[in-house]
């Protein structure tokens, strides 16, 4: 049932193929045609301002009141392409090698090698748009490496690279709105997707300012709504970001993949009090220079620089000599735990382990490493008030990104008609691990270079489609649903509020749904889940009136959202037994604590069907197959 | 530590709006600036008050969206920094803080601390790119560009849209802000071509939003969270003249 339309033809000569052949929309039919994207990140605002170029009629919702504080702003480290500029063996196909390993043989092949063959292209595009990335002295740019590779292929402008690119994509973005092809709604939080006749039709939106519900039609629906990993409460995303529009596709018939594959990057700032509200990431490039290591005595509170060579552990490049402290994310933030479950974390929790440039700085000198991390140094040292030149980093994983999310084909067409995934809102290109400098990439192919020729394809049958109306009754019938579930949420009017709900949930998935999982954790977890949803529904206090700026009822309805999400993702963890990538199941593991993959059974992408409130999702599977790479053990070793 | 604090309340954009007295007593110096507002939050829904509508999102200094106005600065007490990075730690037990929200004709209040700054959007309307469309760029490497010349582009290009330069300044001028993207652009050689035209409707565009002129006190360089310098300034003038005259 689930198509992926993969085009025939060898893996090189896929995307070129489908380039040639796939059905096209005349510059006079694209004037009629409206698409509305839904949050302007990098892949949002690329995918917007190139369907704009095209002709298009775009209209862009975003939560924030500005698309250019979208989240990929906090992506630091830098964007991966095969230029080979230091001619040190790279190509297209070793980058799709590379991020088809890097996710533990969980991702499409050809959806992978498409991203490699287009990163070039991005490269150029963010040049000719004016981000400054990194130089030689030559003026040529500059390059460094990134987990889980053996060449140097990242483009970064210091550590705000994620700020660089979205800030081009943006402003690409703008000028389409000022040439009126593109139209802004910011400050709306998308409520409902509508569906007419199996087709994407339109959103409902509630304007944050002013509480008005709002519908707005279309020929074609995108969501570029970025990752859920705020689903953990504190994570390395922005506090607003949430997967409620992720839901409302589902809940639509959008089918959910892998929901499971969570990212718990390595390199954090660690959890400093209880009042925390979010945690602050240290670029995974610092692992370029920085080693990872924890005192070889349990409990040893000395200074860390006190504690002499041959008392420190470090334990990456013990464990894995061939990769060090490169090893993917996944790996990492494994090893973090298991030395700090043992006894051996630093800090006062005793959940820390350090980065430490001592090494680093006595070889290169303080400058040279100030050149290339002097930003991260510096964020770093305003958060926790230490100086990472003379003391090590303390550094502990967090959640960061979801590989999981809505399932979508060749196209990057969801399972709705006319419903368009892209960034990390979709799943296809990371598998069960991302790696580093590989979201950017997808983020802006997905949206400067394909999903602008994809959309075509299916637009040119709608050219006979007049404009959306939105007094349909299907408009009707969500704009009420929508209305009457925020009437619910402030007629509660319990005694806890929204935050500590969002809390609990988030200690919960932490607990039990994070690093490390298995099956009588995660039946605990479904249990506690839904009892504290039905706790939520009974006891959740909201303030304030539905027709108002209300913060505290646009956060209710997205943690309203995150229970049914949690149960998704708990459900899917569940039924994977086996351990891969991020997903790390305690009951399939190896002698010496690696991941067991089981191929003969779970060699398939989980897509979860919605079928009701009370019953369970159901489950379709998208078999991977690999005709390009041999599938082995993945070992960094 | 017990703190008091004098928040700006307002309705709505047309409400009048004033100050209002909350003394806040188990703040930790561990708390960020906002984590101190989530808590007094906190509080004031459990005690069936409403709470304080500001804004913030990344909460590591770098998407923009948080900056208040705090004892009479962009951000407070602390230079080079954002609001949701200041640290209640720069407070003492007992002390009275005032927090306002951005105060400018071309940023009016929507509620409480929150300010509508889509004049900033405006304004990179106004020219604020490079006009390559998708798919027209030549090979990155094609053209290079001097190491200094990029990482000065770099220093400008990291502006975060706050709005603090304008919050600071006597004249709620814009002109940090938009010379920081006329800068950055005008260095680098793919943005040479459009130089000319980009200063002169920006700083069309900067008047008509109804941002004030640029006196020269230098307030907005100090109190940017990002520090970008008045340098920019004196190169967005050196593009103006050459624009006009030449």
């Amino acid at each position: 049932m689930l198509n992926s339309k993969i085009p025939d033809g060898p893996l090189a000569e896929k995307w070129t193929r489908y380039k040639a052949t796939c059905k096209l929309v005349s510059p006079a039919n694209k004037k009629k045609l409206d698409i509305i994207v839904v949050g302007a990140g990098a892949a949002g605002a690329a995918a917007a301002a190139s369907m704009a170029e095209l002709g298009y009629n775009v209209k862009v919702f975003v939560y924030q009141d500005s698309s250019r504080r979208a989240h990929s702003i906090a992506s630091q480290g830098g964007i991966n392409a095969t230029k080979n500029y230091k001619n040190d063996g790279d190509s297209d196909y070793r980058l799709f090698y590379d991020m088809i390993k890097g996710g533990d043989f969980r991702a499409r092949e050809a959806n992978v090698y498409r991203l490699a063959e287009i990163s070039n292209n991005v490269i150029d595009q963010f040049v000719a748009q004016g981000v400054p990335f990194a130089r030689e002295y030559s003026g040529y740019l500059a390059n460094r490496s990134f987990g889980g590779v053996q060449v140097s292929r990242t483009f970064y402008a210091q550590g705000q690279t994620g700020q660089q690119c979205t800030l081009a994509a943006y402003q690409a973005l703008m000028r389409q709105i000022k040439a009126g092809k593109a139209e802004m709604y910011s400050r709306r939080f998308v409520m409902d997707l509508i569906v007419i006749d199996g087709k994407a039709r339109g959103i409902i939106t509630r304007n944050l300012v002013t509480g008005e519900i709002e519908r707005h039609g279309a020929h074609a629906v995108v969501f570029a709504t970025g990752g859920f990993g705020t689903v953990y409460y504190l994570s390395t995303l922005a506090i607003n970001s949430n997967g409620s529009a992720a839901m409302a596709a589902y809940r639509k018939g959008a089918f959910m993949a892998n929901p499971s594959m969570a990212q718990i990057h390595p390199t954090s700032i660690p959890v400093l009090n209880d009042y925390q509200a979010k945690l602050t990431l240290m670029s995974e490039s610092l692992r370029n220079d920085g080693r990872v290591w924890v005192p070889k005595n349990k409990g040893d509170k000395r200074n860390p620089n006190d504690i002499p060579e041959e008392e420190r552990d470090y334990y990456l490049e013990r464990r894995y000599p061939a990769f060090g402290n490169l090893v993917p994310r996944d790996v990492a933030s494994r090893a973090a735990k298991e030395r700090c479950d043992a006894g051996y974390g630093v800090g006062s929790t005793g959940l820390s382990v350090y980065l430490d440039f001592r090494d680093a700085i006595k070889a290169q000198g303080k400058q040279a490493i100030a050149d290339k991390y002097g930003n991260l140094f510096d964020l770093y040292t305003k958060i926790t008030g230490m100086d990472p030149y003379t003391e090590p980093m303390r550094i502990y994983p967090a959640s960061h990104y979801t590989m999981g999310g809505l399932w979508v084909d060749y196209n990057l067409m969801t399972t709705i008609q006319g419903l368009y995934a892209i960034g990390e809102a979709n799943f296809s290109d990371h598998g069960a691990n991302r790696l580093g400098a590989s979201s950017l990439l997808q983020c802006a192919g997905d949206g400067y270079f394909i999903l602008p020729v994809t959309i075509g394809d299916y637009l040119s049958e709608e050219i006979k489609t007049p404009k959306i109306s939105v007094d349909d009754p299907a408009f009707d019938k969500a704009e009420k649903e929508a209305a009457d579930k925020l009437k619910k949420l402030l007629s509660i009017n319990g005694t806890q509020t929204v935050t500590s709900f969002h809390k609990r949930l988030g200690h919960i998935m932490w607990q039990y749904s994070g690093m490390v999982r298995n099956e009588e954790g995660l039946n605990k977890a479904l249990k506690e889940v839904n009892e504290l949803r039905e706790e939520f529904w009974k006891d959740v206090k909201v303030p304030g009136k539905i027709d108002e700026f209300n913060h505290e009822l646009e956060k209710a309805f997205r943690v309203a959202d995150f229970f049914d999400l949690a149960e998704l993702i708990i459900t899917d963890a569940l039924h994977r037994k086996e351990s891969c990538g991020a997903h790390f199941r305690e009951e399939y593991q190896t002698e010496e604590g690696e991941p067991l993959r089981n191929d003969e059974e779970y060699m398939y992408v989980a897509a979860w069907e919605y079928t009701g409130e009370k019953s369970a999702p159901k489950l379709h599977k998208e078999p991977l197959t690999f005709e390009n790479v041999k599938v082995t053990k993945r070992s960094y070793k | 530590m017990k703190i008091t604090l004098d928040i700006w309340r307002q309705k709505s954009p047309n409400d009048k709006g004033k100050f209002v007295r909350y003394e806040l007593d188990g703040v930790s110096k561990e708390m960020t600036f906002l984590e101190m507002l989530d808590y007094l939050n906190d509080k004031l829904i459990k005690a069936g008050d409403e709470p304080v509508a500001f804004d913030s999102d990344c909460r590591e200094g770098i998407c923009g969206t948080c900056g208040l106005f705090i004892n009479g600065r962009p951000n407070g007490p602390v230079k080079g920094i954002t609001t949701c990075q200041l640290n209640m730690s720069v407070f003492k037990d007992g002390d009275t803080i005032t927090v306002e929200p951005f105060r400018a004709k071309a940023f009016p209040v929507i509620k409480d601390l929150i300010v509508d700054r889509s004049s900033f959007d405006k304004l990179i309307q106004s020219g604020g790119f490079i006009s390559v469309n998708t798919g027209a760029a030549p090979e990155a490497n094609s053209i290079p560009i001097k190491k200094e010349i990029a990482e000065r582009a770099f220093d400008a290009g990291i502006c975060i849209g706050c709005g603090s330069c304008v919050a600071a300044c006597k004249n709620a001028s814009a002109m940090l802000f938009v010379s920081a993207k006329i800068s950055q652009l005008a260095l680098l050689p793919q943005g040479q071509t459009e130089a000319k035209e980009r200063v002169r409707t920006m700083i069309r565009e900067m008047d008509r939003l109804g941002f004030g002129n640029c006196t020269n006190t230098g307030a907005c360089e100090a109190e940017c969270p990002k520090e970008i310098s008045l340098w920019n300034i004196a190169k967005m003038n050196r593009e103006y003249y050459k624009a006009t005259l030449g």
